[in-house]
C-alpha cells in the first residue's frame, strides 16, 4: 500500500486518472462494438503523428521561456519545406528529406526572430508567443496565395495560382516514414515503425543536446537565471537557441505529421495547432519551466489515446454521430484541465 | 579621533530596572510608565533570540534601542506589536504592561487600536495617492448623502477638503514644510518618511510610536528636523522608541537608551552622559562561541593580486559608492560592517552581476565589470551571499552543480565521441568530481544524484564551495558563507575556507556580517559603512574599533594597517 502510494505520487494524480479512464476506454470498445486492433492501431498512429510537434516544446521550456504557444511559426516553416518539396515533384523519401531540409533553414531563421522578440519580453513570453503564432497564421494567409507555387496539384484549378487549403502528398511522399518496416497484424493494426522509429530518433537527439555542454547551460538558464548568469552564461543566446531549437522541431513535427495524415493543411490548419502539444506536455508531467522526454513520451500517448478512443466509444455508446462533437469537448477540456495544473505549479 | 565625540566616559552603571532607585527619576517623573516590559523572551525553534529583556518608557520619553542586526530588536518590536509570526512560532514569555494593563495582541490592528504606531523602514505609502490621503487613509472623512440612507455606509463620499486640512495639520505638527497634495511618487525619500510619521501622528490617541530606523534614508539636516520632531512630538505626551544605528542620533535625541546585544539588554543608561564609544562597545561586546584562539604563524604574502580603485555597485540595497582597497597574494581579507551599508554589494560588482563602476585590476590586468564572464575567466571564483537564488540549481543533482561552472568556463568534464562531433557531459568524470568533494568537505547526503534542495543549509553552503574549489580560482570571493547554517556546520564550513587557503595559496576576500567570524580567519578586515571603506584594521583591533567603524562614529580611512 505504501509503494502504491509512493508510485502514485511519484507519477502524479493527474497521469493514474488518465491512465485509468483510458483503460476504461479500451475495456469498454470491444462491447459496444468497437475494434480493439483499430483502437490500438489509431492510438500509435496518432503518437507517432503528433509525439515530435509535443518535443518542439522541449527545449524552450528547458530554457525558460516557457511553453512553445508560437508552435504555428514552426509549423509554417515546416509547410514551406513541405511545399517547396511538392513544387519540385520530389517524391518518396527523397521528397520527404528535402521537405525537411528545406524546412529546417526557415525554421532557424524564424526562430532567431521569434527569440529576439522573446527576450524583450521576459516574464510574458506564453502570451506574447501565442499572439506570435495567431498572426504568422495571419500574415501566412496571404502569402499561401501570393507565393509564386505553379504546380498544378498545388494550386487553385480554376485561377493556376495561389495554394489550395489542403493538398495531398499522397502522389509524392505520402506515409514514407509509416510504412517504413510498417508491421500489418490485420486489417486494422499495422504499426508505423519507420514513423515511431524517427520519433525515437528526435527524442535521442534531443537527449543527447541536453547533455552536452549548451544543453546543460541551457537547463540551467531555465531552472536558475540567476545562477547560470553567475557561472558566465550568456542567458539571451541561450535562449534564442532554445527557440530556435523548438521552431525547427516544429517544423520537422509537422513534415512528419503530414506524410501520415496524407494531406498538408495550409492557411487556418496550423492556428490551433499548439494547444493539443501544450496539453499533452502538460499531461505528461511537465511544468512550464521544467519538461522531461520522458514527459514527453508519457504526455503523446495519454492525450492521443483518450482523443482517439472517447469519440469513438462513447459513439458507439449514444449510437450518434457525434464524433466531431465530442472529440472538441475532450480535446479541449483536456487542455483545460492541463492549464489548471500549470496555474497549480505557478503557485505553489 | 573622535573630537566630535562626548568624551566623558561614566562608570558602568549597571542594568536600570523599574526597581532601581534612579528609574523614575529620569525625566522627573512619578506616574506609572506607559510601557512596561518585564522578562519578555522568545525563541524560535529553540534558538533563542530574546532573553528576559526588562525595561519601562514614560509617557513623553524617548528610548533608544541600539544593537547589531540579529540582537533581537525586530523580534522585541514584532511582539510588542502582535504579529501573527509570534504566535505562530509558539508566543513569547514575560509580561508586556500598557498604561498598566496587561497586553497581548494578537495581529497588528490591535496594536494600532491601543494607540501604538510604528513607522518602518519600507515605506508602507500608496504611491499614486497624495501625502493628505495616505495619512488619513482608511480613516478618511466622510460626508453623508442621500444613498447612504438607502444603502448604508459604504456610499458615503470622500470630504476631500477635511482630509487636505487633517493632513497639513498632522505634517505641521512635525514642523516640516511638505505640501499635503503632493502625489506621494513625486517626492524624496525624506517627505516620504515625514509622510510615514505624520499618518502615525495623525491617529487620535497615538501613545507610542516606535519608528525603525527613520533616519537611515534621511540626509543629515532632514534627519536633524526629524529628531527635532521627535522632540516636539515627546513633549506633546507621545512616547518614542526610537531604533537606529547611528549613535550620535540616540544619544542627540533620547532621553535613555537600552543596548540589545544577542537577546538581552547589556546596557541601560540615560543619555546626558553617554558616550559614542562605551555604547558601540556594549553593542559589538563579545559573542559566545565562535571565537577561537589564532594561530599566529607570521603570514606572509606577495604582491598585490586585486586593486579596486573608485569602486560603485548598484546593488539595490547594498549600494556601493567609492570603495578602493587592495589584497595581497595569499591573503584572506574580510570585508565586514552592518546590513545594508554595501559590503555585499563588493564582491557581486566585481562579479558582474549587478551594475557597477570603477578600476579593478587583477594581476595587473583590468576586470571588465558588468560582465560576469571577464571575472571567471580571470580565475576569480564567487560564493554568493544568496545561496538558494544564486548559489544553486535547486532542482538539479548535486554532481551538476559542483561542475557545472567548471564544465562551462573551463570546458572540463567533456568528452568527445562520433569522431569529435559530439562533444558532451562526461559523467563519469563529474560522479567522480562529487565523490571526492562530499568527501573532502564531508557532504552529508544520500549520493551524487541527490537534488540540491534536499539538504541542509550548511551542506548546501559546502556544495557552493565545492562548485567555487572545482574551478580551481587564484581568488575567492565568499559572501555570508555561515549565514542561516547552525553552529557546528558554521565552523566546518570556516575551517574548510581557511584549509583551502593553506592548502592552495588561494587568496580569499570574505564577506560576514559578523564580526566574530571575520576576526576569527581573516588577515585584514576592511569594515565599509554606507558604500564607503570606513577603516581597514587588523583582526587584533579592541573591538570597540570595529564598533565605531561598523557605526560610522569617525572616519579612520588613513589607519590602513601596513606589514
Amino acid at each position: 500500500m505504501q509503494k502504491l502510494r509512493a508510485l502514485i505520487h511519484h507519477v502524479g494524480w493527474p497521469r493514474v486518472i488518465i491512465a485509468v479512464f483510458l483503460l476504461c476506454l479500451f475495456v469498454a470498445a470491444p462491447f459496444v462494438r468497437v475494434r480493439l486492433d483499430a483502437s490500438i492501431g489509431d492510438t500509435l498512429v496518432r503518437f507517432g503523428m503528433n509525439g515530435v510537434l509535443v518535443l518542439a516544446m522541449v527545449p524552450m521550456v528547458q530554457s525558460g521561456c516557457g511553453l512553445n504557444f508560437g508552435l504555428p511559426l514552426g509549423i509554417i516553416a515546416g509547410l514551406l519545406g513541405a511545399v517547396t518539396s511538392l513544387e519540385l515533384n520530389l517524391t518518396g523519401f527523397a521528397g520527404f528529406v528535402a521537405a525537411i531540409a528545406i524546412a529546417v533553414p526557415f525554421g532557424l531563421l524564424f526562430g532567431w526572430g521569434y527569440g529576439r522578440l522573446l527576450n524583450k519580453v521576459k516574464g510574458g513570453e506564453m502570451m506574447i508567443a501565442t499572439y506570435v503564432g495567431f498572426s504568422s497564421v495571419a500574415f501566412m494567409c496571404m502569402m499561401w496565395l501570393l507565393l509564386p507555387y505553379r504546380n498544378p496539384t498545388m494550386v487553385w484549378g480554376y485561377a493556376g495560382k495561389g495554394l489550395r487549403t489542403t493538398i495531398s502528398v499522397q502522389e509524392y511522399w505520402g506515409g514514407v516514414l509509416s510504412d517504413f518496416f510498417g508491421i500489418r497484424f490485420s486489417d486494422f493494426l499495422s504499426v508505423p515503425t519507420g514513423m515511431l522509429l524517427f520519433f525515437g530518433l528526435m527524442c535521442l537527439l534531443v537527449w543527447a543536446f541536453f547533455h552536452t555542454k549548451t544543453g546543460t547551460a541551457m537547463t540551467a538558464v531555465g531552472t536558475n537565471p540567476d545562477f547560470a548568469r553567475a557561472s558566465g552564461i550568456d542567458i539571451d543566446r541561450m535562449r534564442t537557441i532554445s527557440v530556435m531549437m523548438s521552431t525547427v522541431l516544429g517544423a520537422v513535427g509537422i513534415i512528419v505529421y503530414e506524410q501520415s495524415f496524407g494531406f498538408i493543411q495550409l492557411y487556418m490548419g496550423p492556428f490551433f495547432m499548439a494547444f493539443p502539444s501544450v496539453a499533452a506536455i502538460l499531461i505528461g508531467g511537465a511544468s512550464v519551466h521544467k519538461a522531461t522526454l520522458t514527459n514527453v513520451l508519457i504526455g503523446t500517448f495519454l492525450f492521443q489515446g483518450i482523443l482517439t478512443m472517447t469519440p469513438s466509444v462513447i459513439n458507439s455508446m449514444l449510437q450518434t454521430d457525434m464524433s466531431e462533437v465530442i472529440r472538441i469537448i475532450v480535446s479541449n477540456g483536456m487542455i483545460l484541465y492541463a492549464l489548471t495544473r500549470v496555474a497549480r505549479v505557478n503557485s505553489k | 579621533m573622535a573630537e566630535s565625540l562626548k568624551s566623558v566616559i561614566i562608570g558602568d552603571r549597571g542594568i536600570l530596572t523599574p526597581s532601581h532607585p534612579s528609574y523614575t527619576e529620569v525625566k522627573g517623573m512619578t506616574m506609572e510608565p506607559l510601557l512596561r516590559i518585564e522578562g519578555v523572551g522568545k525563541a524560535y525553534f529553540g534558538n533563542r533570540v530574546l532573553k528576559d529583556v526588562s525595561f519601562s518608557l514614560a509617557r513623553g520619553e524617548i528610548l533608544g534601542l541600539v544593537g547589531e542586526n540579529g540582537a533581537g530588536k525586530s523580534t522585541l518590536m514584532n511582539i510588542l506589536f502582535g504579529m501573527p509570526v509570534i504566535r505562530e512560532t509558539g508566543g513569547f514569555e514575560g509580561k508586556i504592561y500598557l498604561d498598566g494593563e496587561e497586553i497581548a495582541f494578537s495581529n497588528p490592528f490591535e496594536a494600532l487600536d491601543a494607540g501604538i504606531g510604528m513607522v518602518h523602514q519600507e515605506f508602507s505609502l500608496i504611491p499614486g495617492f497624495s501625502a493628505a490621503e495616505n495619512i488619513v487613509l482608511n480613516r478618511e472623512s466622510m460626508r453623508n448623502n442621500l444613498l447612504v440612507e438607502v444603502f448604508g455606509d459604504r456610499l458615503r463620499t470622500l470630504d476631500r477638503g477635511d482630509i487636505f486640512l487633517r493632513g497639513r495639520s498632522a505634517i505641521e505638527k512635525l514642523g516640516v514644510s511638505i505640501d499635503a497634495d503632493m502625489l506621494v511618487s513625486e517626492m524624496p525619500v525624506g517627505h516620504k518618511q515625514f509622510t510615514e510619521i505624520a499618518r502615525e501622528i495623525e491617529k487620535a490617541g497615538t501613545k507610542l510610536l516606535v519608528l525603525d530606523e527613520p533616519t537611515a534614508v534621511l540626509t543629515e539636516s532632514e534627519a536633524a528636523i526629524l529628531l527635532e520632531s521627535m522632540r516636539r512630538l515627546a513633549a506633546e505626551g507621545i512616547s518614542i522608541i526610537f531604533i537606529s544605528h547611528r549613535l550620535q542620533e540616540v544619544i542627540d535625541a533620547c532621553d535613555r537608551f537600552i543596548v540589545l546585544r544577542d537577546g538581552e539588554v547589556v546596557k541601560e543608561s540615560g543619555t546626558e552622559q553617554a558616550d559614542v564609544r562605551e555604547i558601540a562597545t556594549a553593542m559589538v561586546g563579545r559573542k559566545m562561541g565562535v571565537e577561537e584562539a589564532r594561530e599566529e604563524e607570521g603570514r606572509a604574502f606577495g604582491e598585490a593580486v586585486l586593486t579596486a580603485e573608485q569602486l560603485w555597485v548598484d546593488m539595490p540595497g547594498e549600494t556601493v559608492r567609492d570603495v578602493s582597497f587592495s589584497v595581497r597574494r595569499g591573503e584572506i581579507f574580510g570585508i565586514g560592517g552592518l546590513a545594508g551599508q554595501g559590503k555585499l554589494g563588493i564582491a557581486n560588482g566585481i562579479m558582474g552581476l549587478f551594475p557597477a563602476g570603477g578600476t579593478v585590476l587583477f594581476e595587473g590586468k583590468p576586470i571588465t565589470l558588468d560582465d560576469p564572464r571577464s571575472a571567471l575567466r580571470a580565475g576569480i571564483a564567487f560564493v554568493s551571499e544568496d545561496r538558494r537564488g544564486v548559489g544553486l540549481l535547486l532542482e538539479e543533482p548535486i554532481k551538476l552543480n559542483i561542475a557545472f561552472t567548471a564544465l562551462q568556463m573551463q570546458d572540463r568534464f567533456l568528452k568527445k565521441s562520433l569522431g569529435g562531433f559530439l562533444t558532451w557531459r562526461d559523467e563519469a568524470a563529474i560522479d567522480e568530481l562529487a565523490r571526492e568533494y562530499i568527501e573532502s568537505l564531508a557532504i552529508k547526503c544520500v549520493d551524487a544524484d541527490q537534488r540540491a534542495q534536499e539538504l541542509s543549509g550548511g551542506n548546501q553552503q559546502k556544495i557552493c564551495l565545492a562548485k567555487a574549489f572545482a574551478v580551481r580560482p587564484k581568488l575567492l570571493f565568499v559572501s555570508e558563507p555561515t549565514r542561516g547554517i547552525d553552529v557546528g556546520a558554521k565552523k566546518l564550513v570556516l575551517d574548510t575556507i581557511r584549509r583551502h587557503n593553506r592548502e592552495y595559496g588561494t587568496t580569499i576576500i570574505m564577506t560576514s556580517s559578523e564580526l566574530e567570524e571575520l576576526r576569527s580567519i581573516c588577515d585584514r578586515v576592511a569594515v565599509i559603512q554606507e558604500g564607503r571603506v570606513a577603516g581597514i584594521l587588523p583582526p587584533t583591533a579592541d573591538r570597540a574599533e570595529f564598533g565605531m567603524l561598523f557605526l560610522g562614529a569617525s572616519k579612520v580611512s588613513e589607519k590602513e594597517v601596513a606589514s
